[in-house]
């Protein structure tokens, strides 16, 4: 489980994290929501260590972050904008990032033939499409079988088809009893997939809960005019 | 295969091992921060998407950013040393009187391309913006090489009322690109044509104490940034 306790982070003077209290706990699909610039990405880039905070601690599993670095085994992590070295070809990039972590099973053919990526295997990474590159993305981030499991922006780019197949990989990790953390404009998807939801706004928790009690908060039928709601009357 | 072609060329050129010497003393004082400097930063910038991919993976941080230095500084010493090997191994020069004053050369070639990729590593770590980051290392590289010998030649000339035999020695000491180039200077035996400086710098540096000192020296110039890159490193957000 994850506890993020008063977490602050300022880029320059842009104060993007203003005490963040957050605590997950294990099993279930956790979306994190929030306007642009709300700070999602900074937040999870903090639980990944990549982000380093001003002030406050984050704990998983009972351990603090600071001066660790192998909780991240326990970790698959989606970026959220496909980079890769463009020299290299994707089956290359996928045994380095083995080598990396290795011990651990993969199920790397497995995902290869849900995406359909057998013919772009030995291409190199700069000459993919925007969409091939996330499923690049996705194949890296699941292919280990590790408890936690962070996905920023999972469906950029995917076709419909895709779209569908990452949804069912994403029931079915969690059904294994994993804890997912998702970041999504797409609030269909959201809604579909996810148990509980934390609003971000102005970094700050705006709202924790299910689905059902952000629609009785905001007194609106739909999640769509729930989320609507809350950042009209922020913005007003 | 620069290294290699400028080896080849040289020796073509001169006819003649020790004056080869003397001119790649001269191109590698220049050309070899030069070098480092510019690969150190171009790579730093280039393997930026492939460090955060690195990042979230369970890896101590200093042994990423280490790791690529120490790769990227191996590298460029490694083509240094075979390049300019090669070419004067064919030519003869374990027969040579000059083995002693190449090997030197080739020692302080690899500090110099250890320094300055620490160097650049450096700049690159603290500069996000690619343009800045490239500026400023370019800048450094000519300071090293071209202004610093400015300001030390003017300073000279202003207080050349005052002794200046310590002033002078603990500037060169400060310079890697000076001070390799008065170790290889003093090693190939010219340093007469370096007039009265020359016979202090020979007191100094020809003995053991200033052979070591200036290693010492050099070996700094390593790990002060290398420990700079570590820290940076460590405090960075990504």
């Amino acid at each position: 489980m994850i506890e993020i306790k008063n977490l602050h982070k300022k880029f320059g003077k842009n104060e993007v994290l203003k005490g963040i209290d957050l605590s997950i706990n294990e099993g279930g699909i956790f979306s994190i929501l929030g306007p642009n610039g709300s700070g999602k990405t900074t937040l999870i880039k903090s639980i990944l260590g990549m982000v380093l905070p001003d002030s406050g601690d984050i704990f998983i599993n009972g351990k603090t972050l600071k001066n660790n670095y192998k909780y991240r085994e326990k970790i698959d992590y989606l970026p959220q904008i496909a980079n890769f070295p463009g020299n290299l070809k994707v089956n290359e990039l996928i045994a380095m990032i083995k080598d990396l972590r290795s011990g651990q099973s993969t199920n790397d053919a497995e995902l290869i033939e849900i995406f359909k990526l057998q013919p772009f295997l030995n291409k190199r990474l700069v000459n993919l499409s925007g969409g091939t590159k996330q499923k690049v993305n996705l194949v890296l981030t699941f292919m280990f079988d590790s408890p936690m499991v962070i996905l920023d922006e999972p469906t950029s780019g995917l076709d419909p088809i895709s779209h569908l197949r990452l949804k069912n990989l994403i029931f079915a990790e969690k059904q294994k009893g994993k804890t997912i953390l998702v970041t999504s404009h797409i609030l269909s998807f959201v809604e579909e997939i996810s148990d509980e939801i934390v609003f971000l706004l102005e970094g700050k928790i705006y709202f924790k809960g299910s689905i059902p009690e952000l629609k009785s908060k905001t007194e609106q039928p739909d999640f769509e005019h729930a989320i609507a709601s809350i950042l009209s009357s922020s913005y007003a | 295969m620069f290294y290699l072609l400028l080896g080849i060329v040289l020796l073509f050129l001169n006819n003649d091992l020790s004056k080869a010497v003397i001119t790649l003393m001269n191109v590698i004082i220049i050309l070899v921060p030069l070098i480092g400097t510019i690969f150190g930063v171009m790579y730093y910038y280039n393997s930026r998407e492939f460090t955060e991919l690195l990042l979230a993976q369970p890896i101590k941080r200093s042994s990423i950013f280490l790791g690529q230095y120490f790769g990227v500084a191996t590298s460029l010493a490694m083509s240094l040393i075979i390049g300019l090997g090669l070419p004067f191994v064919f030519y003869g020069i374990f027969n040579s009187s000059a083995i002693w004053d190449f090997s030197l050369l080739l020692v302080t070639g690899a500090f110099l391309t250890f320094i300055f990729t620490a160097l650049a590593f450096v700049i690159a770590l603290s500069n996000e913006n690619r343009i800045k980051g490239f500026g400023y290392a370019i800048l450094l590289w000519l300071f090293m090489a071209v202004i610093y010998d400015g300001i030390f030649l003017m300073s000279l000339l202003y207080f050349e009322d005052y002794p200046l035999d310590k002033f002078s020695l603990v500037a060169t000491m400060l310079n890697p690109v000076d001070l390799s180039r008065v170790l290889i200077l003093l090693k190939l035996d010219i340093s007469a044509l370096l007039g009265y400086t020359g016979a202090v710098f020979q007191k100094f540096f020809g003995t053991n104490f200033g052979l070591i000192l200036s290693s010492i020296m050099l070996v700094l110039w390593v790990v002060i940034p290398t420990f700079f890159i570590w820290r940076i490193a460590k405090k960075k957000d990504f």
